[in-house]
């Protein structure tokens, strides 16, 4: 879809100005409904889409991804703009800087539309504990569209964007971009600088594209790589246009089914649509090979350990001084504390959500004074044994394919009461994550409720650093539709 | 049965946090709490602790602590300081919550 309409632009059979006006027109038309921005900047895009045409104008070549209108994840920082990251402690919080994803998409003159809805701080499955507004799945509005990146992901559903950037702590990119009929990347832990993005888990936190195809996403994962001296997890590694590659022979490649994803706990219909994908990669020549991850079943506690304690350190810096919102009831909640502290509490008492304010207990705890060797420390050693069996698994095979969620969308409040259920949906998505490998969410088929056809992803992940091999068999997927 | 009720009943005894200990968390988080709160806060962080004890049947007795999962370590860089732009200083200024004759302003700490 980019390289068409980079094409359209080059021909001149279509200005960036009115391609700009194009999906501002569709904001208006749907947005009202979905509610996937959580602010938009018209009039920042058509100078931005300007400076392209001008360009083109004057016979300068352009970027793949100039001109082509994009949204932006809330919690990545674009100077001049508000980034909430969801949250009403940010309320009122301009970035003063880009972040360095930003900086690089600048440079190719991509246009942004807009900053996208989000759960708070990226905590959650269902972009539900915003605390702004609830974002609506454009297959479905009576569904939630995944989250955390929701807003991100209905933003490309809805045609209100070409691509847009999400952040994967856990599955956040990967579970709506399933829900949505997407493809979503997680790139592998270091390939795409953090710099300038809201810090959640710092160890598992990653940037990384929405898009309609396979070569979108490749497109804006080429932009957006490379090492970063702001980022010191960042990998110094050549860069390369992964849109190019994407047709290399993927013949004799091998692809391991992980047995552990395909349990009784599988919704059937999820389970029937994922064999059917597997039937399908056969026709391309590769082979398929049952694998074993002997401790995926430890994955979820180990990321509910290991996330909060992170998440509570670096959501400290929220604390009413610097920035962000500064509260003082004048009730003393503790007596004889000084007014500091008082400030301190009330800040954040007003200004996180419930389930940020758990998270950063359950972190505080964890990370305490005689429970650190307990969780902490356990959960870092049992992460150690997920990524050897991703070594072991990886000396047998090239990818790994599984459902990225073990069910479709589902409706608004369905999960609200029961944290783990909520917590389950990242169940094939949080190993990626803490094993640092890359994860592509691409359509595999819809299941049926309601009357609605409801889109279902499969997950393919490649070895460290992979990006390559990775997109050009989801590619070479998509194409022998 | 479905993984979550799997997971339920695998786990052992819930040890429930007192509302004394729910409190001292709050407190060391930095988050004033109400009494409704520091409730629903000992039944959720109790039922997260109680679910993760399932990690105590792995044996990670020869297990060594990992660092970067990518095995970068050690990155460092040289130690000179760089002046910010302009406009990403007043930006920061400009984010202070309480400002006061060109100064910015703070809780007493004592």
């Amino acid at each position: 879809m980019i390289r068409e309409l980079h094409e359209q632009l080059k021909a001149g059979s279509v200005t960036a100005v009115e391609l700009a006006e194009r999906y501002f027109s569709v904001i208006d038309a749907k947005e009202p409904e979905i509610q996937a921005f959580l602010s938009l900047r018209r009039e920042a895009a058509l100078r931005e889409a300007a400076a392209v045409d001008k360009k083109i104008m004057s016979g300068e070549p352009i970027d793949l991804l100039a001109g082509i209108p994009g949204a932006i994840k809330d919690n990545i920082c674009m100077a001049g703009e508000r980034a909430t990251a969801g949250s009403k402690i940010l309320d009122n919080y301009i970035a003063p800087y880009d972040a360095t994803v930003m900086r690089a998409l600048r440079a190719v003159d991509a246009v942004v539309v807009g900053k996208t809805n989000m759960d708070e701080f990226a905590m959650g499955s269902s972009t539900e504990t915003s605390a702004y507004q609830k974002t609506k799945n454009p297959v479905d509005p009576e569904r939630v569209p995944g989250g955390s990146s929701g807003g991100s992901a209905a933003a490309v559903a809805a045609d209100m964007a070409v691509w847009s950037l999400g952040s994967d702590t856990g599955g956040s990119i990967r579970q709506p971009a399933s829900f949505c009929g997407l493809v979503g990347l997680k790139p592998t832990y270091g390939r795409v600088s953090r710099s300038g993005l809201l810090a959640m888990a710092s160890s598992l936190d990653q940037i990384g594209p929405f898009a309609r195809t396979v070569e979108d996403a490749a497109i804006v994962l080429s932009r957006i790589s490379g090492f970063d001296r702001l980022d010191a997890t960042t990998a110094d590694l050549p860069a390369k246009r992964f849109e190019d590659y994407l047709d290399q022979d993927m013949r004799g490649k091998k692809v391991g089914i992980p047995k552990e994803y395909f349990s009784d706990a599988l919704d059937s219909r999820v389970r029937a649509v994922a064999e059917a994908a597997i039937e399908r990669f056969k026709t391309l020549g590769v082979e398929i090979q049952e694998i074993s991850l002997p401790h995926a079943e430890y994955a979820l506690p180990v990321y509910y350990i290991l996330m909060p304690s992170e998440v509570s350190s670096n959501l400290a810096r929220f604390d009413g001084i610097k920035y962000g919102l500064r509260i003082n009831d004048e009730k003393d909640r503790i007596e004889g504390a000084n007014r500091l502290l008082e400030t301190y509490l009330d800040s954040r008492a007003y200004g996180f959500g419930a389930e940020v304010k758990k998270r950063i207990m359950l972190g505080t705890y964890t990370l305490s004074a005689g429970y650190y060797d307990a969780y902490y420390k356990k959960a870092e050693k049992v992460r150690q044994l997920i990524r050897q069996d991703f070594e072991q698994a990886y000396a047998e095979v090239d990818f790994i394919f599984s459902p990225t969620a073990p069910e479709a969308a589902f409706k608004f409040g369905a999960k609200s009461d029961d944290p783990l259920q909520m917590y389950l949906s990242d169940i094939y998505t949080v190993t990626a994550n803490l094993a640092g490998v890359p994860a592509l969410s691409f359509p595999i088929g819809t299941i049926e409720e309601d009357g609605k056809d409801l889109p279902i992803g499969g997950q393919l992940q490649a070895r460290w650093f992979d990006e390559e091999g990775m997109l050009a068999l989801a590619h070479q997927y998509e194409r022998a539709k | 049965m479905n993984q979550v009720s799997k997971l339920y009943s695998k786990r052992n005894k819930i040890r429930m946090l007192s509302k004394e200990e729910v409190k001292h968390i709050a407190v060391l988080a930095r988050i004033g709490l109400s009494d409704a709160e520091v409730e629903k806060y000992q039944k959720d962080l109790s039922g997260a602790l109680t679910w993760f004890e399932k990690l105590s049947v792995v044996d990670t007795d020869q297990v060594s602590v990992m660092g970067n999962i990518t095995g970068r370590s050690d990155v460092a860089r040289s130690d000179v300081a760089e002046q910010a732009a302009l406009a990403a200083r007043e930006g920061i200024v400009a984010d202070f919550p309480e400002q006061k004759d060109g100064f910015l302003k703070v809780k007493s700490v004592f």
